[in-house]
C-alpha cells in the first residue's frame, strides 16, 4: 500500500486555482483568430473553400476529415492511435481556437500531415470560417 | 504579473516542492519504484495523442532520436517549440530507462518492439490485438486499465470482447 500524497493534491488545487484567477496570455476567441488570417490573407475567408479543404484529401493518406470526421460537431478519433478527439467546430467545444498559438501549432503540424505543406493565411482563414458556421 | 498571482505561484511551487520531497522519501521502498510523476508539459503534449508513455520505458538514446525527429513522428508532424523539446529531453533524459532489460535500443525506437516487451506480451492472442477496441499495440490503455496512471500491474489488466 502506498502512501497517498497530499501535498501533491494540494499543489494541483492551488494551480488550478491560480489558472482561475488568471486566463492564459493567449486567451483569445474564435472571431479575433480569423479576423487575424483574414487581415494576413488580405482577403475575406470563404467557408465553402474551408469545408472543400477539410473534407479531401491533398496527395495524402489522410484528410483532415480522417482524424477530426466530416462533420467536426461531434468527437473525432485519431486515425493512427485511435485517442478520440474532442470535436473541433468551436459551438461544440468552446475551447477550441481559444489559444492563438495553440492554433497554429496544430496547423502547422495538421495541414503538414494532410498537404505535405504549411497552410497559408488564406486557407487557415477558410477553414477556420467554416467551422464557425456549425451550429448545434 | 498581479501580486495576487505571484503570490499564489509562489505557493504552488513551495507545495510542487514538498511534493518531490514526499516522494524522494518513498521512492527507494521498492526496487520499481512508484509511478513517476509525470512532467506536466511532458502529459500535456504526448497525450494530445496518445498516452504519456513512461520514461523508464525506453532508453536515453531512444528517447533522443524520438525527440530530435518529432516533425517525422511515427508518421505524423509532432513538433513542438524548441523551448519546449529542450525542457522535455532534459527530463526524459534524467528519467530514461538504465534497468538492463531496458538498456537495449529496440527497433524503430519502438516500446512495443522491446524483447522485454514482446516476452510480456507473448500470451495475448493475435486475435485480440486485431479488436477494433484495441488496434495498435501502442494502445496501452485498451487493456491496461490504468496505463494512464503509470499502473501496468496484471490484476488491472481487461482485454476487451
Amino acid at each position: 500500500m502506498k502512501p497517498i500524497d497530499l501535498s501533491r493534491f494540494a499543489a494541483v488545487a492551488m494551480a488550478l486555482t491560480c489558472a482561475a484567477i488568471a486566463p492564459s496570455v493567449h486567451a483569445a476567441t474564435p472571431a479575433e483568430l480569423l479576423a487575424g488570417y483574414t487581415a494576413q490573407a488580405a482577403a475575406p475567408a470563404v467557408p465553402a473553400r474551408g469545408q472543400q479543404l477539410f473534407t479531401t484529401t491533398h496527395g495524402r493518406e489522410w484528410s483532415c476529415s480522417s482524424c477530426h470526421g466530416a462533420a467536426p460537431t461531434q468527437t473525432g478519433k485519431h486515425a493512427s492511435t485511435g485517442k478520440p478527439i474532442d470535436a473541433l467546430a468551436p459551438a461544440f467545444s468552446p475551447q477550441r481556437f481559444t489559444d492563438a498559438a495553440k492554433t497554429e501549432k496544430w496547423f502547422r503540424r495538421n495541414c503538414n500531415d494532410v498537404m505535405g505543406r504549411e497552410c497559408n493565411a488564406a486557407e487557415k482563414a477558410d477553414v477556420l470560417a467554416w467551422l464557425m458556421t456549425l451550429k448545434p | 504579473m498581479s501580486v495576487r498571482l505571484s503570490s499564489c505561484l509562489r505557493l504552488v511551487s513551495l507545495g510542487l516542492a514538498a511534493a518531490g520531497m514526499a516522494h524522494a522519501a518513498y521512492a527507494d521502498d521498492d526496487a520499481r519504484g512508484p509511478r513517476l510523476p509525470l512532467l506536466p508539459k511532458y502529459q500535456q503534449e504526448c497525450t494530445a495523442c496518445h498516452l504519456a508513455y513512461p520514461p523508464g520505458m525506453l532508453p536515453a538514446a531512444s528517447w533522443q532520436r524520438l525527440m530530435n525527429n518529432l516533425p517525422r513522428h511515427f508518421g505524423t508532424d509532432a513538433s513542438l517549440d524548441a523551448a519546449t523539446i529542450k525542457e522535455l529531453s532534459t527530463w526524459l533524459g534524467a528519467h530514461a530507462g538504465t534497468y538492463k532489460r531496458v538498456r537495449e535500443e529496440p527497433a524503430q525506437d519502438r516500446i512495443t518492439r522491446s524483447a522485454w516487451f514482446l516476452r510480456k506480451h507473448d500470451e495475448v492472442s493475435s486475435a485480440a490485438w486485431k479488436l477494433p477496441a484495441v488496434k495498435s499495440a501502442s494502445n496501452c490503455a485498451a487493456c491496461h486499465t490504468r496505463a494512464d496512471q503509470g499502473d501496468f500491474s496484471e490484476r488491472n489488466i481487461r482485454i476487451p470482447r
